[in-house]
């Protein structure tokens, strides 16, 4: 044990002023921090000012920049857990099948007869054929519309069931097709949802998938859940439909193939609106914050070409009629066509706030949800009890360590000074750890912190009082440093694996602040026996060979 | 002069009186599962679902005063309790801060959070400067799966560590290890129900940590004890138990003299949001080293152990001990 290879003794140096190095910036945590803000503004090619180009060079750059994230906990933000209602997208689906099928059906027209849409349960399709004597010929047609599905489940299922009841087809979506559906559905909401945070220019937001059906959104810096979730939690869902007529009661019918839609404008009552609209939201390609002629303000928005063509030719055929914009099955607005609009771009006016304006654009920037959300989750933490924390935690964590270093000297002497140094690295190279692998610091993180810090001189303690045993059957110092270490390894690891297995169950089943504990516990661990183990060895070996003691007290 | 928490050498016996302790623990035991289903435990808003909105003002402001301006609300239950935190002094962090609890009325929800926003606009008009510093609200649903997860995390972590050390030891090391550590669970959640600290997510957290130093604790007499059996193949089980804990008395007092010590000054400094889950801590810390000393070991004597190590393989219990510079 006395002889320790030098390339053994260099690499643990190595990694010791390799953890001081990563672990530096977090002691200077706002330079750094808005040195890195600096450099991201930059490369999204923001132009250099004077404050960028300083902030950026507040902090060399040959230095490393990475440092531990603070969690929502710590810096204040909000939380957000929503569940997406997936069984949304069923019906609309089925709806856009239905101009398919129509065609499919009248192409065997003398054949099959008439073919007319009826009024259905949730979630599926129902067609009525004028010659129900042609089932066979039209379903034939209307499995051609379907597609195989590629699960790793329903092997040669296809994305729609199509069956017979009377005169009557009913399609519905396949379980294989739900399936596909709910998954595509979670991604482009994630994807929406990233889009809309990102547009409002926050910082590392975090914004997870959880389970089959939630997604969970953690913005720190942002001043409410609420504010949040005026961002993600609309659909905005806009189309462009053909008003029918104006009604002032809800209870009124409103004809095959309509809908009833509520005015924004409370007074103004209820319009029966065509249920297909002509152009939808996915196809816009801008939408800006603008003014009307009168001064007030509204959204400008742009088509692309298709949707460009659809309005135009929608608006030419329709001069002197109303058509209505509805966002999220409420109309905001429903001018007449004065003139046909065949440029692609308008503007929509209604009664908003310039905020309500500004957070429209967003919202149809980054286009619609493709179903709702429902708010399983929400929480606020002011930046206030963050800072109190930080505060609280670090005041904690330097009077623990003070206690344990104190109380390790006075019980082991030299070593103490030793186990000391280091816990001190143990520390550092924590910090290193977190801050490479970009870790988020909670509070019970620091809390896992503090613990590590108790926790960590026991590995010490377990070798100091293995050495003072050998000591006690009068074995030379060398000797008794030897066994000492030797023996009490096994204890040290399958006394930290086992700790180690109740992090990793943490971590896997834990959430938000509790995994972040985890970590730090599980990574605390691990730095632990490496400093307590190789880094006081090291230091207990030159200290032998310098001093050569003839006995030694632990 | 070297500061020494036990004698140099000790021969305790600490099987003399161990009908005494067992029959204290199996008390406790008892007491905790009555706690449990007599008085329930204090669950936070993550496992039952509700409201929290946490307060602070620039002066010192009457918990009646909020009673008073709530009770004219719609609210259904709630609580007001002031935020008391000596060691926020200390720290520079006392913000005149009051918790207010609202039960979940309904299922949906907007309700609640419409519920929420009420709250603080009659606070707002009622109470000059008051600011928020935390709102939480969780959804029935939620707090379900909540526990759920919590619950399973604990049992899992229990199985996990049952098979480690059967793994690494003998079977009845692991059924020892883990009465231990059942038995520090259970006191801890006993200790919850009596006191009625409130129970959250971060105390399910504390719960695990406290199953990884119990064993911790336990593993280390338990490494002792294997290595004396082997030394002293003819000492009695006891003896060899006996000689094993003593040896490593030194050591499982420093170490938790030490973790009590950082634990104890988190306790008092860290701010009163952790101060659950370091009490819970410091709980476990001692049930811990009480449990690997007077829980596990008495088992292992029960149980009986085999004693002819080296015959089947040596390798086992000590593949890590060769390890070596």
């Amino acid at each position: 044990m006395l002889h320790f290879p030098m390339w053994k003794q260099t690499l643990i140096w190595l990694i010791c002023l390799a953890g001081l190095a990563f672990a530096l910036p977090n002691g200077f945590y706002t330079t750094v921090e808005q040195h890195n803000d600096a450099i991201a503004a930059l490369e999204t090619g923001v132009a250099e000012t004077p404050e960028i180009a300083a902030a950026r060079d507040a902090w060399p750059e040959f230095l490393p920049s990475g440092i531990v994230n603070l969690g929502l906990d710590l810096r204040g933000g909000a939380h957000v857990l929503v569940e997406v209602n997936v069984k949304d997208v069923y019906q609309d689906r089925l709806d856009a099948m239905w101009p398919a099928v129509r065609d499919v059906l009248r192409e065997q027209k003398e054949l099959i007869g008439s073919v007319r849409r009826q009024d259905s349960g949730e979630n599926e399709l129902r067609v009525r054929i004028g010659n129900a004597e042609a089932m066979r010929d039209a379903l034939i047609a209307v499995n051609t519309l379907t597609r195989p599905v590629v699960s790793l489940t329903g092997a040669g299922a296809r994305d729609f069931e199509v069956i017979v009841s009377g005169d009557e087809i009913v399609m519905t979506l396949s379980e294989a097709e739900r399936i596909a559906t709910d998954d595509r559905t979670m991604l482009q909401s994630l994807e929406i949802i990233r889009r809309r945070v990102d547009e409002a220019g926050t910082r590392e937001p975090t914004i997870q998938r959880q389970g089959a059906d939630r997604i969970l959104i953690q913005v720190p810096g942002i001043g409410s859940a609420e504010e949040l979730l005026t961002l993600i939690g609309r659909t905005a869902k806009l189309t462009f439909n053909e008003v029918v007529r104006q009604v002032a009661s809800p209870d009124e019918a409103p004809g095959l193939g309509n809908i009833i839609v509520p005015s924004v404008d409370e007074g103004e009552g209820y319009y029966v609106l065509k249920r297909a609209a002509v152009v939808g939201g996915d196809q816009l390609t801008d939408a800006q914050t603008d003014f009307d002629s009168n001064g007030n303000p509204a959204v400008s928005f742009r088509f692309n070409p298709t949707g460009a063509r659809l309005f135009g030719a929608h608006t030419s055929a329709n001069v002197g009629q109303l058509f209505a914009i509805v966002l999220d099955d409420e109309v905001i607005s429903a001018p007449r066509i004065q003139t046909a609009i065949l440029g692609g771009s308008g503007i929509i006016t209604g009664r908003f706030s310039i905020e309500e304006s500004t957070q429209l654009a967003i919202l149809l920037r980054a286009g619609a949800l493709p179903a709702g959300i429902k708010v399983l989750e929400r929480r606020t933490i002011g930046p206030e009890l963050g800072a109190d924390s930080i505060a609280a935690g670090k005041f904690a964590a330097v009077v623990a360590f003070a206690g344990v270093l104190v109380f390790m000297i006075l019980s082991y002497g030299v070593f103490g000074v030793f186990a000391n140094v280091a816990l001190m690295f143990n520390i550092v190279l924590l910090f290193a750890l977190l801050s490479v692998i970009g870790a988020t610091l909670t509070l019970p993180g620091i809390a896992g912190i503090v613990l590590t810090l108790g926790m960590a001189v026991d590995a010490n303690v377990l070798i100091f009082e293995r050495i003072r045993e050998e000591l006690r059957r009068a074995k030379g110092p060398a000797r008794s440093i030897e066994i000492g270490y030797e023996k009490a390894t096994s204890a040290i690891i399958d006394a930290n694996v086992t700790t180690l297995i109740a992090a990793a169950i943490l971590f896997m089943m834990g959430s938000g602040p509790v995994k972040g504990f985890a970590v730090t516990l599980g990574l605390g661990i691990i730095t632990s026996v490496f400093t307590a183990i190789w880094v006081t060895r090291l230091m207990v070996v030159i200290w032998l060979k310098t001093r050569k003691p003839k006995s030694i007290v632990v | 002069m070297r500061l020494k928490l036990v004698p140099t050498e000790t021969k305790i016996d600490f099987f003399l009186r161990s009908k005494l302790t067992i029959g204290l623990s199996v008390v406790l035991i008892v007491a905790s599962v009555v706690a449990f289903f007599a008085m329930g435990l204090n669950y936070g808003i993550d496992f039952r679902g509700g409201s929290v909105i946490r307060t602070a003002t620039p002066a010192p402001v009457e918990v009646s005063l909020y009673r008073q301006v709530l009770s004219g609300l719609e609210l259904g239950d709630f609580s007001v309790t002031e935020v008391v935190d000596p060691g926020a002094d200390l720290t520079d962090t006392n913000r005149n801060s009051t918790m207010i609890r609202i039960e979940q009325t309904s299922d949906n929800p907007e309700t609640q959070n419409d519920l929420i926003a009420e709250v603080k606009s009659a606070l707002d008009s009622e109470i000059d400067g008051i600011s928020y510093l935390q709102t939480d609200s969780v959804g029935a649903k939620v707090s379900g799966e909540l526990v759920q997860a919590g619950v399973i995390a604990v049992v899992l972590a229990v199985f996990a560590v049952l098979f480690y050390i059967w793994l690494r030891f003998e079977w009845q090391f692991s059924l020892g290890a883990v009465a231990a550590l059942v038995h520090d669970v259970i006191l801890t959640i006993g200790v919850f129900a009596v006191l009625q600290i409130e129970f959250n997510l971060s105390i399910i957290a504390a719960i695990l940590t406290i199953v990884g130093y119990s064993l911790n604790d336990t593993v280390v007499v338990f490494d002792r004890v294997r290595e004396n059996l082997r030394r002293y193949k003819a000492r009695p089980l006891m003896e060899v138990l006996n000689l094993s804990i003593n040896e490593t008395l030194a050591r499982t007092m420093m170490t938790s003299v030490t973790t009590l010590l950082a634990l104890v000054a988190l306790y008092v400094l860290g701010g009163d949001v952790i101060r659950g889950f370091t009490f819970a801590m410091i709980w476990g810390v001692i049930v811990g080293t009480y449990s690997s000393i007077f829980i596990a070991s008495p088992i292992l004597l029960r149980l009986g152990v085999k004693r002819d190590w080296d015959k089947d393989n040596g390798a086992a219990g000590t593949q890590y001990a060769d390890i070596d510079a």
